[in-house]
């Protein structure tokens, strides 16, 4: 007895001291706090931001940055993403405009229709054509050129005028043949040679370049590019830093099987939507996403007592119960690890979301309750009994089970503050978030005022305290320079480089928050690399104007690394 | 022996041109006669996902694994020719090999590679993330521990220690390496520098003066390492004959693994890892020669006989293991695929390894000797694995330090 109060004593002490020398409890100057505000709810000051969030008032400024709506978006961004069209598609117009070849097959054998745009048929039409060239020469496989393919349609001389000389020399020596054999030489050149050109070319080409080199690549890209573009130019700067949270607390992976087209729709209408609305509403966005459906298997969980298979045949084999979802939804989305749940919850976690599916994944499908894959039974989750007989009502009663839970609001409440505050938030903090998250029925907004409005959050133990993730260095360094940005590719693979592939985390858990992860060698040494890189205006579609702070070594800078 | 001074001596002399001969460099310079007493080292792959142990080290004489897993099972070794790359490779009359390990087969019969079976982390959690957590930090069901095992099996060393004394392929450094001893994450060798040596310099001053003790000492890390490695990034690396590393990350990074052990720039400890076990669907494919499964252990096995052949005769002072998460349900799930599960295997391949041999006791799988009723059981703690190599091994005798809270008992795999 005695010993249990000691080590109770102990712990307060550790915390004590432990939140003293944090310093949570010391704020921060009023000069400092818009620089504050700058660094954590935005990707980075521009040159003049704090003087503008001065002229506003930093108390009005964040009130809009809660509410995006009423910010006019950027005009130079609105422009800068017109050329990326597959942003707007459902994944069943993506698979159809930005085909992969099995899919151009399935078109050449009319098995599935052309896209209705004329000029999209067009392209789609000469990528058939290339393939069966190809196959009947029985050579390289239908979607690597080759020299000979070259060969075929240009003199050496017009060879060698595309593969030497400088980028605008090669594009024009491209840009003086005619129009429609410029796609047949675009679709035979190797990798290189299109590269040189792609780094030249204006807009309206390159998008033709990356189309007809494989019109499936060209969804992942413009996904990338557009989440780069939008962090820098974005005047709805906190709206861009939470669709990335949320992005990632529900984390898909874009390369696994039909992810590749459905993530685009994810993103826009499961995610961006609710990042400051409804916990609840996000939840169910992403519960009910194809995106999510495939990405943890769900799609093709069938419950123990389902009546099972539609079609039979010789290969049917009788499928089964797929926890993946199930796991986590409580581990991951909702009520933490240690929320109190056990394996037994998330069997019947899992019961209950059978029959949650997806109509034709592979074309782009959409969710569909499936009654014959549906387990009807009676379940039990989290000492909840679910009756039996609820069909799809099961799932979305399991959303509210785990949505309005303590454990919930403590969770979401925990990673917002290690995001936004400390990577070790105070846990005082933490428990208010909470209250507001259940006092609001898990009102994004509210929980987010919560933390804005809290002394922790303006304290020196919060100021300059985190690491920059690669997204955030790479952004601010954009940013903090004024370049203009062309075109994002190579700012897409230096944010891989430095350990954070976009939209490509494999695993469910996303990238961590906590910013520790990305303190090391490796990455370091990729920063200073990078810094170097972009003030000499060696990124391929970055123009830095004057460099900031003068020295090219500013942007790989100690100070630069955090924020 | 007069390779590796000439080496040093060569890359000495290539800092000097460049005005910075550290101190250890010169130490080691004049030490590396007789140093070269046998410097152990210990390369640790973690299988990141949750592998299916059951369908990797097969147990093909147990009528309850076929039971279980009606369309998923790995067949039974067959002496027919043609079913011969579709069925378990036998090891003992009781388990064999999946058919895409094959080249591990002739490390096994050389008797360097042993293998652990029903092996794993006692904790009984199912999340990657915290089992993973658990494997790397030591620790099983600790989460307060702020530093991993390896880094702690470094032990304190012995004078100026080498910079790439441990060293991790990838982006970041992982658990396993964070702690009190230097430890340096490097995505290549090669890429490892900063191209413009006056801006090298700055960065350097910069991060010398820099208030924030733990970027400080990053940073002095990455920067002692780039002058380790100058000398070595120059001249591309040719692989010993017959080592036919796959063009996949593992086969990539055992490659440069193999090249800083033969650069015998002071290297202990080496980390990489291998993605994307979670085999929930489609981890079986019509046979056991295809599907997810098959084509991942075909770049593991692959990558470990390359890396194997590449080392020859340093093999004897190398030893590797691996492991992975958890293992997964001993039952199919309807998917072609399995769940998340708890024990598993684990492989360690070296010179002095005593293999042949599949260590550890078998649990059984019938019903009533599963865990939990559906999982491999644990008969044999990671720690005792790892702790007998940290031990045996590399020399390590304190073990409280390594695995506190737990005293390894030795299989004797060394």
């Amino acid at each position: 007895m005695r010993r249990k109060a000691f080590g109770g004593l102990g712990v307060v002490l550790i915390v004590a001291a432990y939140a003293d020398t944090a310093g949570f409890s010391k704020q921060i100057s009023m000069e400092d706090r818009i620089l504050h505000a700058l660094n954590r709810l935005t990707f980075g000051a521009r040159p003049g931001d704090a003087a503008q969030v001065k002229a506003v008032g930093l108390k009005k400024w964040i009130d809009l940055q809660l509410h995006p709506e009423r910010i006019p978006e950027n005009a130079t961004l609105l422009e800068k993403l017109k050329p990326f069209d597959s942003l707007t598609m459902s994944g069943e117009e993506l698979v159809r405009n930005y085909p992969a070849p099995q899919i151009v097959r399935q078109m050449a054998a009319g098995q599935i229709p052309f896209p209705t745009d004329p000029d999209r048929r067009l392209l789609i039409r000469k990528l058939v054509k290339r393939a069966e060239t190809k196959q009947g020469d029985g050579a390289a496989p239908a979607d690597a050129p080759t020299p000979q393919a070259l060969a075929a349609i240009l003199t050496p001389q017009e060879i060698r005028s595309l593969r030497t000389g400088t980028p605008q020399e090669r594009l024009a020596a491209l840009e003086a043949m005619p129009h429609d054999k410029q796609d047949d030489v675009i679709g035979a050149l190797p990798q290189q040679m299109r590269q040189a050109l792609f780094v030249a070319a204006p807009p309206d080409l390159r998008r033709r370049i990356e189309l007809t080199a494989g019109p499936a690549q060209v969804v992942a890209r413009d996904l990338q590019e557009s989440k780069i573009l939008r962090a820098v130019y974005s005047n709805r700067q906190l709206d861009e830093v939470l669709a990335d949270f949320w992005f990632n607390h529900f984390n898909v992976f874009m390369d696994k099987g039909a992810d590749r087209y459905l993530t685009t729709e994810y993103e826009r209408d499961a995610i961006r939507p609710h990042v400051l609305g409804k916990f609840r509403d996000l939840l169910e966005a992403t519960a009910k996403s194809p995106a999510m459906l495939f990405y943890l298997d769900n799609w093709q969980s069938v419950g123990p007592n389902a009546p099972q298979l539609p079609r039979g045949g010789p290969n049917a084999q009788r499928r089964g119960l797929n926890e993946n979802y199930g796991r986590e939804l409580l581990e991951l989305h909702t009520l933490g690890v240690d929320g109190g749940y056990t394996q037994k919850d998330v069997t019947e976690v899992a019961r209950c979301f059978t029959g949650w599916s997806i109509d034709r994944p592979q074309l782009g499908g959409t969710f569909r309750f499936a009654p014959r894959l549906h387990d009807n039974g009676e379940k039990a989750v989290l000492g909840v009994t679910i009756p039996a007989g609820g069909g799809e009502k099961d799932g979305e009663k399991v959303l509210d089970i785990v949505a309005h839970h303590p454990a919930t609001a403590r969770f979401i409440s925990k990673k917002l503050a290690q995001r936004f505050v400390a990577d070790d938030p105070p846990v005082a903090l933490v428990e208010r978030m909470a209250r507001t998250f259940l006092k609001t029925d898990g009102d994004i907004r509210a929980v987010m005022e919560t933390m804005l409005e809290s002394k922790e959050f303006w304290s020196e133990g919060a100021y300059r305290s985190k690491m920059k993730s690669p997204l955030e260095v790479v952004v601010s360094a954009v940013r903090s320079s004024n370049a203009n940005v062309d075109f994002a590719t190579a700012l897409v693979n230096q944010v891989a480089q430095l350990g954070e592939p976009l939209y490509r985390k494999q695993e469910p858990t996303g990238y961590s928050n906590s910013s520790r992860e990305w303190m090391n060698t490796a990455g370091l040494m990729a920063r200073m690399n990078f810094a170097l890189q972009l003030s000499g205006n060696k990124v391929p579609g970055v123009k830095v104007d004057t460099p900031a702070g003068g020295a090219d070594t500013a942007l790989g800078s100690p100070e630069f690394q955090k924020h | 022996m007069i390779d590796r001074r000439v080496f040093l001596r060569s890359s000495a002399l290539a800092m000097v041109g460049a005005g910075t001969a550290p101190l250890w460099l010169t130490r080691a310079l004049a030490a590396a006669g007789e140093r070269s007493a046998r410097q152990k080292i210990l390369v640790a792959i973690f299988q990141r996902g949750a592998a299916d142990g059951l369908n990797v080290v097969v147990p093909h004489a147990e009528r309850a694994y076929y039971a279980l897993r009606p369309t998923i099972a790995i067949p039974r070794p067959s002496t027919l020719a043609d079913k011969r790359g579709e069925s378990a490779i036998d090891l003992d009359g009781f388990f064999g090999l999946h058919p895409a390990l094959a080249p591990l087969k002739p490390l096994f019969d050389r008797q360097h590679l042993a293998i652990v079976d029903a092996v794993g982390s006692p904790d009984p959690t199912r999340s990657h993330f915290d089992a993973q957590d658990y494997m790397e930090s030591g620790t099983p069901g600790l989460k307060s521990t702020d530093s991993g095992w390896m880094n702690r099996a470094l032990g304190k060393p012995v004078g100026k220690p080498s910079p790439v004394r441990a060293v991790a392929l990838g982006p970041t450094l992982p658990r396993t390496l964070r702690g009190g001893q230097t430890a340096v994450s490097m995505q290549s060798i090669g890429a490892f520098q900063v191209r413009d040596p006056r801006a090298a310099m700055e960065f350097q001053q910069m991060y010398q003066a820099s208030k924030d003790p733990v970027m400080q000492a990053t940073a002095r890390e990455t920067f002692e390492a780039m002058a380790m490695l100058q000398a070595i990034q120059q001249q591309p690396y040719t692989p010993a004959a017959g080592a036919d590393y796959p063009r996949a990350p593992l086969g990539e990074s055992l490659k440069q693994i193999a090249q800083l052990i033969k650069s015998d720039v002071g290297m202990e400890m080496a980390f990489a890892d291998i993605g994307n076990w979670d085999h929930h669907v489609q981890e079986v494919g019509q046979t056991a020669s295809e599907g997810r499964l098959a084509d991942l252990l075909r770049t593991f096995g692959q990558s470990l006989s390359a890396f194997w052949t590449d080392m020859g005769d340093r093999m004897q002072d190398i030893a590797v293991v691996t492991m992975s998460e958890f293992g997964r349900t001993a039952h199919e799930n309807g998917d072609r695929g399995t769940d998340h599960g708890h024990a598993n295997c684990m492989f360690v391949m070296g010179g002095d390894v005593k293999g042949g041999k599949v260590y550890g006791k078998w649990p059984g799988l019938e019903r009533e000797q599963l865990y939990e009723g559906r999982d491999l059981a644990l008969t044999t703690d990671f720690r005792d694995v790892l702790g007998e190599l940290v031990s045996r091994h590399t020399g390590n005798r304190s073990l409280q330090g390594v695995f506190p809270g737990y005293a390894p008992k030795f299989l004797g795999l060394v």
